[in-house]
């Protein structure tokens, strides 16, 4: 009864990663007539040199050291805001939610068109200054592109692990928090000695979670910027998909794939590594 | 729940109003920029950019029509864009379910050689991105021959590129889905199983009789967690569909940057695209959220 998954598993799955490693060393082309020719390193060799490789690597990375812990963060602190018993928190739940339900895609172009030179951001913050400062071009600026689609990036994601936030605090027992309460705790204690420490599981299925989403950072970049300006915005997937798809090297595309799983693997392997040794 | 205790233990009412305030400013933060869009779709481009300046730009106010939705209609085949996303995601998502539900089945409840090797592997795939495999893929499904029914007779045909299985059937086995009815069904007392069994069951029997009508949450939760990726999806199809008759809504999106940017057909065509999953989430709201939250029980 398995076997339908499994066999799709992999077609889907096993093969296209044996794939990677094998087209790798290869100079396949997506569409050719001629037979692809083992090259050995060649691919990889040129992957080093290219600087555009080293930007991608830069960009990834400065993308998740920053959208990980302020995403995490920010997410916890909508679920401690919501997690009180207010009026109206369900509602406020819903709204903090609605952008996850939003495609990126669309979420991406809606976003281009506030951070237009006349977009809406820029009236927003004219109108706020008393028009002291006019704002940027945001997105063709090099020194703020990268920060914009940061911020896009966390208003959509944020909520989606609020909620996983929230389940981790309903499993932290009532009691645990009357009792520090009538041993005179404040709120800072109870945080740091309850609320904490319970939401160890969450904490590390959070981190993983954010942490591959935000190192595949792709569609944000295919709508907004194409990587540009001046290649601060190119990623590693947009990378892989430009040269294997629109200029069509497979062979080359599956050597910038290679370096991403690696890159993924050893990411998550450290985050396991620090986790493990503080808790 | 730090954040209620602090309230309670008697301080004046200060702090709670700054609370209750700073949830009011985020549910703004969060809710402008999609309430501006579905009020700039009805509005002509001239006035989606003079009413930037004041509060009009997230009110229905001035010249409001359905202009922009039928300039939409005219520009692009949305229609057959709305069809084909509708198509993979409801295919994506039946499919889907029976599929990994049936594995999840085998690996939690039948006996058999290497199922714990097979069960740790599915796990093991849920670190890999699809993001890293999707280029080798292409290359991959573009090799792939396929059966073709041609008059009478079945033809061998080769390539999936510009087809509906080229965006259903990789998104069909889920090692995700898997993992949460295997954990589902493992919730589910296997005496229910025995006695179905006295009863003369097969084990297809039981899995239909007895396990899924028990684990309607389970399949509210694949359900809700397949159908946003599939209609949200973008790359693979961006790189895997060519002609306008197959394409998702996700990729029509592109027509609009092409020639003159009509940002007021751009807000109309995003929010017929977004709309209706909105409201789908606003009447199915517990089951998104709990899906969402189970996701997460992981440990």
């Amino acid at each position: 009864m398995a076997s339908p998954a499994v066999v799709l598993l992999v077609v889907f799955f096993v093969v296209p990663v044996a794939l990677a490693f094998g087209l790798a060393f290869t100079n396949a082309r997506l569409i050719s007539r001629r037979p692809a020719r083992v090259v050995g390193f060649d691919n990889f060799v040129q992957l080093f040199g290219d600087p555009v490789f080293w930007a991608s690597l830069r960009n990834t990375l400065y993308f998740a050291a920053v959208v990980v812990p302020v995403q995490a963060g920010l997410a916890l602190v909508l679920a401690l805001l919501v997690n009180a018993k207010v009026r109206g928190r369900n509602f406020f739940r819903t709204v903090y939610f609605l952008p996850v339900v939003t495609s990126m895609v669309v979420v991406s172009l809606l976003w281009r068109f506030i951070y237009q030179p006349d977009g809406l951001l820029n009236h927003v913050i004219r109108a706020v200054s008393f028009g002291h400062w006019q704002g940027t071009d945001w997105l063709n600026n090099p020194d703020t592109a990268m920060p914009a689609i940061i911020v896009l990036s966390i208003w959509q994601a944020v909520g989606f692990h609020m909620i996983i936030w929230l389940s981790g605090l309903q499993t932290i027992p009532p009691e645990l928090y009357e009792a520090a309460e009538l041993d005179g705790t404040s709120t800072w204690q109870r945080f740091r000695f309850v609320t904490w420490p319970g939401l160890l599981a969450t904490r590390t299925f959070i981190l993983v979670t954010i942490t591959i989403a935000a190192l595949s950072l792709f569609t944000q970049i295919s709508v907004m910027t194409q990587g540009g300006p001046l290649d601060r915005t190119t990623t590693m997937v947009f990378m892989a998909v430009r040269t294997g798809y629109e200029q069509q090297q497979t062979g080359y595309a599956a050597a910038v794939s290679l370096v991403f799983f690696v890159f993924v693997l050893l990411v998550s392997a450290v985050q396991r590594f620090v986790t493990r040794e503080k808790d | 729940m730090a954040v209620d205790v602090a309230v309670r233990a008697g301080r004046p009412g200060v702090p709670r109003v700054l609370l209750q305030l700073g949830r009011i400013v985020l549910m703004l933060v969060f809710s402008l920029p999609i309430l501006f869009m579905i009020v700039s779709s009805l509005k002509p481009d001239t006035q989606i950019f003079s009413d930037l300046t004041s509060l009009r730009a997230f009110l229905p106010v001035g010249h409001i029509s359905l202009d922009n939705y039928r300039g939409v209609f005219e520009r692009v085949p949305a229609a057959q864009f709305l069809l084909n996303s509708v198509m993979v995601s409801v295919v994506t998502v039946a499919v889907g379910i029976v599929v990994n539900s049936l594995a999840a089945f085998a690996l939690s409840r039948m006996r058999w050689r290497g199922r714990r090797i097979v069960l740790a592997a599915i796990i093991a795939t849920l670190i890999v991105p699809f993001e890293t495999l999707a280029l080798p893929l292409v290359w991959w499904v573009n090799k792939l021959p396929w059966l073709e029914l041609n008059g009478f007779s079945l033809v061998l045909s080769d390539g999936w590129l510009d087809t509906y299985r080229v965006q259903i059937l990789p998104f069909i086995a889920n090692a995700f889905s898997i993992y949460l009815f295997y954990q589902f069904f493992s919730s589910i007392p296997t005496e229910l199983d025995e006695a179905a069994r006295v009863d003369g069951a097969s084990w297809f029997g039981i899995y239909r009789r007895v396990v899924m009508p028990l684990s309607g949450p389970a399949v509210a939760t694949v359900a809700i967690l397949t159908f946003l990726p599939a209609w949200n999806s973008y790359l693979w199809p961006l790189m895997v569909v060519q002609s306008e008759a197959k394409r998702p809504v996700m990729v029509g999106i592109q027509y609009f940057f092409q020639l003159n940017v009509a940002w007021g057909q751009i807000m109309a065509y995003s929010a017929m695209i977004t709309v209706p999953v909105l409201v789908l989430f606003v009447a199915f709201q517990r089951a998104f959220v709990n899906s969402i939250a189970s996701s997460g029980v992981k440990g």
